[in-house]
């Protein structure tokens, strides 16, 4: 077989990915086509909590941890996709300059760590209290 | 017109095309085959183990109770609430199915038939894809929440959000010392790693990475232990309680659909994918006999890893909310760390 392009690999991706769509939203349109029709009633149209008659939103306010969660993930999820080049060159690497890659990484995983020990330090992952 | 048809045939892009095609077919078949019976052994299981019976009424001990299923729920009402808002309710069931169903295309489920390599798409980003793609499950959830303007769901789609993005960190981390080892990030390669004996297979040369990586795939997936999206005694059934009829249903399978695919990345990144250290079994099939014992070691491997799901569902009881958090962020990350350091300073050490 001859070399495929980059791109060329990335074709049945795309055939499953219009499989996925076109399967979920099939299901979604054919459920509607063929389902029971049932009437509407002041009481079905209310949000479900166990019987009892809702009080206010749905969806009020909520903990600022959940902020705090979202933004530490942001930081530490680039920090693991930055890992990945390092590993695939790793063994490469360290038959070049062994001491430099390996440095290179503890200092960025050193400097990640402080900056974990402070979120730690902070209390931001002790959802206890 | 026959003569343009067969060059077209035998134009290589088009045989690239139509092979992939098929492969997809048959992977999608497979896929929905063992979501559909998944569900009859977690049924079936948990019967087992709480000393009931379980299904028995349709077909032969229940097998025919996922199609039983599936008529009733196309048939059922699809009734949307007045109070939800309606573009994101009726995207969020499709939006959870569709990752699960994307993640499959790089696991490779055998060695090769033929010419053909047994993998839907051979990228050289392997894993990255599918952190991609695994990143996108969260936003069906998390819109199903948001949709229902519902107390329940909204509470159960953002105690989600926080879990799945706490695991996913996890898990990207536990899998770096495998690849500081394989060099590649293409899963094949990663297979080609563990060729050559049982000792081989990362299961056993990094034991601390399986067991962060198992756990973050139980949190990932929603499954219990770590099931506080749904959380039926508090929630009573968290991000799905607005909904009826097959989106209901399509949340289920989206559900046992990433359980599957899962289990088989795991199988792939840890228990040497299809690959048996005996007979000869590690290199890539010569023959078509060869080609489909592959595929059934790597079914019979995965179904075991699906199976184990199921019954540690049924055996453990659920995380409080703080523990998950304090076990994801304060537990594994430095744990997946220190793995990550202590591989990289042994291989420097041995080189």
């Amino acid at each position: 077989m001859e070399e495929q392009s980059q791109l060329a690999q990335y074709l049945p991706v795309l055939m499953l990915g219009v499989l996925a769509v076109a399967f979920s939203f099939g299901m979604l349109v054919v459920s509607v086509i063929v389902g029971k029709k049932g009437k509407r009633s002041p009481i079905k149209d209310t949000a479900y909590e166990c019987g009892m008659l809702p009080i206010g939103e749905g969806g009020g306010r909520f903990s600022v941890k959940f902020y705090l969660v979202a933004m530490l993930f942001i930081l530490f999820d680039i920090e693991v996709v930055f890992l990945y080049p390092w590993a695939v060159v790793y063994r490469e690497m360290l038959k070049q300059n062994g001491g430099l890659i390996l440095g290179a990484m503890l200092s960025f995983l050193g400097i990640l760590f402080v900056g974990y020990i402070y979120a730690v330090k902070k209390r931001a992952f002790d959802w206890k209290s | 017109m026959a003569q343009a048809l067969t060059n077209w045939f035998q134009a290589p892009g088009a045989q690239f095309a139509l092979f992939s095609a098929l492969k997809i077919l048959c992977v999608f078949s497979v896929l929905m085959f063992i979501v559909a019976y998944a569900v009859w052994v977690e049924r079936k299981v948990s019967a087992a183990i709480q000393d009931r019976r379980g299904p028995n009424r349709v077909g032969i001990f229940g097998f025919l109770q996922p199609a039983a299923d599936a008529v009733k729920a196309f048939l059922k009402e699809d009734f949307t609430p007045a109070h939800v808002r309606k573009a994101y309710y009726w995207l969020a069931p499709a939006i959870v199915m569709i990752p699960s169903l994307l993640t499959v295309a790089i696991i490779p489920f055998g060695s090769q038939l033929g010419h053909q390599k047994m993998v839907i798409a051979d990228l050289n980003v392997g894993i990255l894809y599918t952190f991609g793609i695994v990143s996108l499950g969260v936003y069906g959830i998390v819109l199903a929440g948001y949709a229902s303007n519902s107390k329940y769901p909204f509470l159960g789609g953002i105690r989600s959000s926080a879990q799945m993005i706490s695991y996913e960190i996890a898990m990207g981390m536990s899998v770096v010392p495998l690849f500081l080892l394989a060099g590649r990030l293409n899963l094949g390669a990663v297979i080609a790693y563990q060729a050559g004996g049982w000792l081989d297979w990362f299961i056993f040369k990094q034991p601390l990475a399986f067991v962060i990586f198992l756990a973050a795939m139980f949190a990932e997936t929603n499954r219990l232990p770590f099931d506080l999206p749904e959380a039926e005694q508090e929630l009573a059934g968290g991000y799905n309680v607005e909904y009826s009829s097959m989106k209901f249903a399509l949340f289920f399978m989206g559900e046992y659909a990433s359980m599957a695919v899962s289990a088989g990345m795991l199988v792939t990144l840890f228990l040497g994918g299809w690959t048996l250290p005996f007979a000869g079994l590690d290199q890539p099939a010569q023959t078509i006999a060869a080609g489909l014992l592959h595929i059934a070691i790597f079914l019979g491997k995965m179904l075991f890893v699906v199976f184990m799901v199921i019954w540690v569902r049924w055996m453990w009881p659920r995380f409080r909310y703080d523990q998950l958090m304090d076990l994801g962020w304060r537990r594994f990350i430095p744990l997946a760390l220190a793995n990550i350091v202590i591989t990289a300073v042994f291989l420097w050490w041995k080189a």
